[in-house]
């Protein structure tokens, strides 16, 4: 079975466009209604069985590195640490425990979360700026991101000093395109593609800054600036991932409350109205989650592509487009990639690779090879 | 009950361009009623103001007496549904979950049983069942005219506006769509406004008609009324012989054969309207202010 093949096939088993004709004496509407209940516990199957590769990748990335723990130790350790219940007096017990809580979760939890934020607000963004291309990076957030970074890292202009200085100035100037977009739509009523046209507008003033700066920085600074655009997800430490998980987890349940309404923006503004759907408030207020969650990111790892973009297409394919059962399965999808390019990224060439590159590495020609395997359009 | 439904003294302007003013008007009869009028006079445009997807430039619409300027999107999608002329949606669901969005102002977030039972049996009106789980973007322009009828009866509402429901269907459709949308009418006792551009097939199934021109509305009342020789020679400049076919207006057309845009008379009144208004406008407009 070749992977086109397979897709179709998956495909049907979801009862993802087909026509339906009943047969032996059922009445239409039961047959419908049954292949309707079918075609919803697939999906949830389907969301299942990813929950069982993420929890998979997930144990496995742990076990890879320069101390060798198997994978059933790497969650017999992790129970044993949430439940209190490690053997002090083992040293192999606190070996583990260290190499696995302290050494190795904080980077897989940050590229989990990561995974989950990009991919959700990426979700988001496409069905309400009804644009396949939107995500949070076409709107101007990360150069916006990476601009304050490089303020803080060049020319020294803080809000606060510290680590969280930079994020701060990432953070802050992340949100420009948002408010600059928010303003906009108060003054004029964009549409969806004028959005993202200033997004990218507002990106290539920040990029134009952003190269005259790091062309008259000292060399180690746009070093150090370089490192951090390319993404990462190594320097994050325990004190930080609340900061961001809060920033993902909330604003991920957040759009989640928002997805049938997206769903209806979807189908074209005045029907959305008709439906009672107060269309631009509910633009800006998305729009301002969609900003927090990926300046948030962004502030704090630097520029991943690719996984807000990618995971909502591929989750499409196989869940469909309703927004509901869509904005979870991008976000598992999102956070089981975010893990599958770090393990790859480590089998290849090490630890030490920037995640930013091996999404784009890897995110692209999978991506490529999807759309062309599609027989029937998606979006 | 029907919801009585009232336009006051209602105008709309597109920037410069006056679309029409001062268009009184009162509904408060269930049945099917068609707005008719030559392209651009502002068919949509009048619907839109009706349910709140546009707000009038001047003039209030009341819904059993409350002014839905003052009401929430929310409270108007209860009491009236939309069917668009077209639909275009990026990222397509399948159809029955496009027909289930029409239950979102009565359900929220969460999809019942109830709500699928209901989708699938206006499905079933509208003979669609087979393409339940087909992909919206799939299908032909007739076909998604079709979903968004079933879209607009699952909604069950206490008006319903089309806005050309029968623009892409087959002839055998366009009796029935109009015949069931009339039946709809009668058996629940809901008013139906639909916007056609077929007098004949507007005369066989309305209960009323509203004829629009020029920026005004020239006449409204029953079909047998406003389907005259002298409306149609003057709304849309076309000689027109009307017959009596089962008992209603038959509107037979004669092709001239000097006919020419530019030598249609209805036409270009009809602009002379809207340049004129243009000038009043203008001066109206502020600085910096909404034109809308």
């Amino acid at each position: 079975m070749n992977f086109r093949n397979f897709i179709e096939e998956l495909k049907g088993r979801m009862s993802l466009s087909k026509t339906l004709i009943p047969t032996d004496g059922e009445s239409d509407e039961e047959y419908v209604f049954r292949e309707y209940k079918v075609a919803r516990h697939s999906k949830i199957i389907f969301f299942a069985v990813f929950i069982v590769v993420f929890f998979i990748l997930l144990g496995y990335k742990i076990t890879l590195g320069e101390y060798d723990i198997s994978f059933f130790d790497v969650y017999e350790t992790l129970w044993k640490h949430i439940t209190g219940t490690i053997d002090q007096s083992s040293i192999v017990e606190r070996m583990n425990d260290n190499v696995v809580w302290e050494q190795r979760l904080p980077r897989v939890l940050t590229a989990i979360i990561v995974g989950i934020g990009l991919a959700s607000a990426g979700a988001a963004m496409q069905s309400m700026m009804k644009n396949p291309l939107a995500d949070p990076y076409t709107t101007g957030i990360s150069s916006g991101a990476l601009f304050g970074a490089t303020l803080a890292m060049t020319l020294g202009i803080y809000i606060i000093g510290g680590f969280y200085g930079r994020v701060l100035n990432a953070f802050i100037c992340a949100l420009i395109p948002a408010v600059f977009i928010i303003f906009l739509s108060r003054w004029k009523k964009p549409s969806p593609a004028m959005m993202i046209l200033v997004g990218i507008a507002i990106m290539y003033i920040f990029n134009a800054f952003q190269s005259y700066m790091m062309l008259r920085a000292d060399p180690n600074a746009a070093s150090t600036v370089y490192t951090w655009s390319v993404g990462s997800i190594g320097m994050t430490t325990w004190e930080q991932i609340p900061i961001i998980a809060v920033v993902a987890i909330f604003g991920f349940f957040a759009l989640f409350l928002m997805t049938r309404t997206l769903n209806a923006l979807n189908s074209g503004d005045s029907y959305a109205k008709s439906l009672g759907i107060n269309v631009d408030r509910v633009r800006i207020l998305c729009l301002i989650l969609i900003s927090v969650i990926a300046a948030g990111i962004v502030s704090f790892t630097g520029i991943i592509g690719f996984i807000g973009l990618v995971s909502p297409h591929i989750a499409r394919i196989f869940v469909g487009s309703d927004n509901r059962i869509l904005l979870p399965t991008a976000a598992l999808l999102g956070a089981c990639m975010m893990l599958i390019c770090d393990i790859i990224g480590f089998l290849i060439i090490g630890a030490t690779l920037q995640i930013g590159i091996v999404t784009a590495m890897i995110g692209g020609p999978i991506f490529m090879l999807i759309l062309i395997a599609q027989q029937k359009e998606v979006w | 009950m029907v919801v009585k439904i009232e336009a006051k003294d209602l105008g709309v302007c597109y920037g410069d361009i006056r679309i029409w003013k001062d268009i009184n008007l009162e509904m408060m009869e269930p049945g099917l009623i068609g707005i008719l009028g030559p392209n651009g006079v502002g068919k949509s445009t009048f619907m839109y103001t009706l349910n709140k997807i546009l707000e009038p430039t001047e003039g209030h619409v009341y819904l059993d007496g409350q002014d839905i300027k003052e009401m929430d999107y929310k409270d108007v999608a209860k009491i009236i549904a939309y069917v668009p002329q077209r639909s275009n949606e990026t990222f397509s669901m399948s159809v029955l979950d496009t027909v289930l969005m029409g239950r979102y102002p009565i359900s929220g977030f969460t999809t019942t049983e109830e709500d699928v039972k209901v989708a699938i049996r206006c499905l079933k009106i509208m003979g669609i069942t087979d393409l339940a789980m087909r992909n919206f973007n799939e299908l032909s322009a007739g076909q998604h005219q079709n979903v968004m009828i079933a879209r607009g009866l699952a909604q069950e509402p206490k008006i319903l506006m089309l806005d050309e429901p029968t623009s892409n269907l087959d002839v055998y459709h366009q009796l029935y769509v109009m015949k069931l949308l009339r039946d709809v009418a009668k058996e629940n006792g809901i008013i139906v406004l639909v916007i056609c551009h077929d007098l004949n097939i507007a005369s066989r199934f309305s209960d009323r008609i509203i004829l629009l021109s020029k920026g005004k509305i020239v006449a409204d009342g029953p079909a047998s009324e406003v389907m005259t020789s002298q409306n149609i020679k003057d709304v849309y400049g076309i000689d027109a012989d009307v017959m009596e076919v089962d008992g209603r207006p038959y509107i037979v057309y004669h092709a001239d054969e000097n006919m020419g845009i530019g030598n249609n008379t209805a036409y270009q009144n009809a602009t002379e309207f809207q340049n004129r208004e243009k000038g009043v406008v203008k001066k109206k407009k502020k600085l910096f202010g909404k034109s809308e």
